[in-house]
């Protein structure tokens, strides 16, 4: 299933090109600072069948430096300047090599996730504005919005150029809330990373946590029992619908519609209580464990059907609803070939005609082979809410099929693993409710965590948010903001 | 007989200044029972006004003059206007002076200050919100002109206790093709000109949907609570226009003191009967796309026009 290959610096770009040019997308990009120097891990993915690829190029220690790879694959480009900026490995010809991550008053020079980072020095003044692209022209001006904003809101700074009440351009600038999430796994046990794994977006408990166990079970070669994997798959299925319920609610009070929102939150609210019962957590903490699952209870087939009823009106109710419906079509169009070329994941791909699912490519548990994924090709906020509406009700039957059989709520676990098997190094691909996470994990050689890097779609996809919001009219953008949903908090790490 | 004018025009500003606040805090509470929430009760508006009360106005650094006077000059337009409206009584003091033309530019002129507040600023909210709010304003006066002059021509004046007597004495202009353009024509700009839903979202939190409210977003202590109680004040006068233009009945005629007690009760009522149709109807309905507002203004523009047309052929004309 994983192959991994040990290349040269020069192998690189040719090799990754024909992995790209295969089927592969970029999974992840990940430094590692081993006693020899920094070494990389280039992880492409491609499904079905499941296929994770590795290159590893090691770098000179005196001069950290990697071909670019940005020409290739957008993503690639990003990661390189997220390396950059943390790592402080110098990606090489470059086509926009500005900082991504840094902001202003961190000390120059200083890389947060090297090894020799030691602990954060004393931060400085602002070298100076950000520079931020100036439309210039008759009648333009800019809107600056954030990082602090109205309502509960993570931090992002937003810049819209503007002229008269249509979005120019739009430059979103994040990583205010980076909290060095990738340092704070090195060192700590497998099971004491697994509260970090839960909290690194708090809407994505499941999620991450599940691509955090599954790496590491890889890593250490534990067969986790197909019940427990059921329970898993289950657990991350009403993660989805809690969420995709909230933000379908919120969609309809952005365009003013406040009566669909309290319902929606009513049956959130139900959802969030079923969970409690569930795991013991309102937001399903503690059910995924490395090794198996821990589940209070089993959720009531009579229940989720009346929830499911309770959706399904508030949805129709949405989208039978003329100035509703009018709002939400034909606003921020996100093109097949945009989402495609950026590498969205999730449903703001598949709401563009992209129909990457990882529980189809990189399946974990016995899905149905023909498991119904939602796919919408006009990408506007309504292809968006569409394919969520639909979301749910996948995974309502996934829930209804995953539960099914499954033995009385209990422990279900793992035997520990014999120590010294497994690669010691593992990847963990799940289809959050967001997108597709991905975390790769090595150990060090008592157990505990070398390394572990979790990637959040979000990190692919908000590229995608002011491509999709050029032409849109400004008030417009709160809603296309929340069609999209995109984590702050998962993209910062 | 004056005593009992001067206690009429006392009582109108003294109702709606009370009562605007409640009017409000009745208004949110009938869509919170609607939307299935507890809601935060009447009362909730006059509490928060107490609360900035208690906090200190901030004047951003740069704002000159019009960001300092808009808050006064906002309350103050409204409540001579509110003074002028026949909500009570047609017999007052002041019934003489109170053209149409004269109240709804007491209205532009509040508008007109916010928005000079809101560009003072300097911010890109302050901006971009009042020059939303002037293509509004733009589109809302003519119609409220307009549509009250379809009114005016079988009176034949625009003084507006003459209006309101003249219904009150022949309630059958009211039932005529002219008398029921003119109300949809109002509701609709009042609906534009208060920032109700489907114009504006008064509820909202998101800067970048606003129009009114993002207007005032540098405002703080009590020069806040001037600018809410002036929307809210706006909010009651309006819908008094409405019920006095259209259901002139209990709107005492002569000075008396029964007849004012009578007008005080049942005004209350139709405010509130008003006020809770509109709140019961923004529940059903959604915010439409800034660039359908003028779309919806100017069908309204249109009807007030069918309105002043058909009241000139229909009654003016014969």
């Amino acid at each position: 299933m994983r192959t991994t290959h040990e290349i040269g610096l020069t192998e690189l770009p040719q090799r990754a090109e024909e992995l790209l040019t295969g089927g592969h997308r970029l999974g992840l990009v990940a430094a590692h600072h081993d006693d020899n120097g920094i070494r990389v891990v280039y992880l492409f993915v491609s499904g079905p069948p499941d296929t994770r690829t590795e290159l590893t190029v090691r770098l000179d220690p005196d001069r950290p430096e990697v071909p670019t790879l940005a020409h290739l694959s957008f993503p690639a480009g990003r990661f390189e300047r997220e390396m950059r900026d943390l790592v402080g490995i110098v990606p090489l010809d470059h086509p926009l090599p500005r900082r991504l991550v840094r902001h202003f008053h961190w000390p120059r020079g200083w890389y947060p996730m090297s090894s020799d980072a030691g602990p954060p020095p004393t931060f400085g003044e602002q070298e100076g504005p950000y520079p931020f692209l100036e439309v210039e022209g008759d009648g333009v001006y800019e809107i600056p919005v954030g990082p602090v904003h109205a309502g509960l809101i993570e931090p992002g700074h937003f810049r819209f150029s503007v002229v008269g009440e249509t979005i120019l351009k739009l430059k979103a600038r994040l990583w205010f809330v980076h909290k060095g999430i990738e340092k704070l796994f090195q060192g700590r046990t497998v099971a004491a990373g697994l509260p970090l794994a839960e909290r690194i977006s708090g809407d994505t408990a499941v999620g991450h946590a599940l691509a955090y166990c599954l790496a590491v079970e890889e890593a250490t070669g534990t067969e986790v029992p197909a019940g427990a994997q059921r329970a898993r798959a289950m657990l991350l299925e009403l993660e989805r619908i809690h969420n995709h319920v909230a933000d379908l609610g919120m969609l309809c009070n952005d365009v003013g519609h406040g009566i669909l929102n309290a319902h929606a939150q009513r049956v959130r609210e139900q959802l969030l209580r079923l969970n409690r019962e569930i795991t013991g957590h309102r937001l399903l903490r503690g059910g995924v464990v490395p090794g198996g699952t821990v589940l209070h209870a089993l959720p009531d087939p009579a229940r989720l059907k009346a929830i499911r009823e309770d959706i399904r009106e508030i949805i129709a109710l949405a989208l039978g609803h003329s100035t509703v419906r009018d709002r939400l079509t034909g606003t921020a169009i996100l093109t097949t070939d945009a989402a495609r070329a950026i590498g969205c994941l999730g449903y703001v791909a598949r709401a563009s005609g992209i129909a990457d699912d990882a529980r189809v490519m990189h399946p974990f548990a016995p899905y149905d082979t023909q498991l119904n994924v939602p796919v919408h090709d006009s990408g506007d906020v309504l292809a968006r809410f569409l394919t969520r509406a639909e979301e749910i009700d996948t995974s309502l039957g996934l829930i209804e099929q995953f539960a099914g059989g499954l033995p009385t709520p209990s422990a279900l676990s793992a035997a520990p693993p014999a120590p010294g098997a497994g690669s010691r190094t593992g990847v963990g691909l799940v289809e959050g409710w967001r997108g597709t996470i991905a975390t790769r994990v090595e150990l060090a050689a008592d157990g505990t965590l070398a390394r572990v890097k979790p990637v959040d779609p979000s990190f692919f996809n908000w590229p995608a948010l002011p491509v999709a919001l050029a032409d849109t009219i400004v008030p417009d953008f709160p809603l296309t903001n929340k069609s999209f949903n995109l984590s702050y908090a998962g993209n910062d790490l | 007989m004056s005593t009992v004018g001067y206690a009429a025009v006392a009582g109108q500003i003294v109702v709606v200044g009370a009562g605007a606040p409640l009017l409000t805090g009745w208004m949110r509470q009938v869509r919170s029972r609607l939307e299935g929430r507890a809601g935060a009760g009447v009362l909730q508006p006059w509490r928060d006004i107490r609360k900035l009360l208690g906090k200190e106005a901030i004047t951003p650094a740069g704002t000159g003059p019009a960001f300092r006077i808009a808050p006064a000059l906002l309350v103050a337009t409204t409540v001579v206007a509110t003074a002028l409206v026949p909500l009570l009584s047609t017999d007052t003091p002041v019934s003489g002076h109170a053209d149409l033309i004269v109240v709804v530019a007491l209205i532009a002129l509040g508008t007109l200050a916010l928005a000079l507040a809101g560009l003072d600023t300097g911010t890109a909210f302050g901006g971009m919100s009042a020059s939303r709010e002037m293509t509004v304003a733009a589109l809302v006066e003519p119609t409220i002109l307009l549509a009250v002059f379809a009114l005016s021509i079988p009176a034949g004046t625009t003084n507006l206790p003459a209006i309101v007597t003249g219904a009150v004495e022949e309630p059958a202009r009211l039932a005529s093709p002219a008398g029921l353009l003119a109300t949809a024509a109002l509701a609709v700009a009042v609906l534009a000109e208060t920032g109700r839903i489907p114009v504006d979202n008064p509820s909202t939190h998101l800067e970048l949907t606003m129009i009114h409210e993002a207007m005032v977003l540098e405002y703080a202590g009590g020069d806040l609570a001037l600018v809410e109680l002036g929307a809210q004040l706006r909010l009651t006068l309006l819908l008094g226009l409405l019920s006095s233009l259209f259901a002139p009945w209990g709107i005492a005629t002569s000075a008396s003191w029964t007849t004012l007690a009578l007008a005080l009760v049942l005004f209350a009522a139709k405010v509130a009967l008003l006020g809770a149709v509109l709140a019961a109807a923004e529940v059903f309905w959604a915010k439409v796309r800034l660039f359908r507002v003028p779309e919806l203004l100017a069908g309204s523009f249109l009807l007030a026009l069918l309105a002043v047309t058909s009241s000139y052929f229909l009654s003016g004309g014969s």
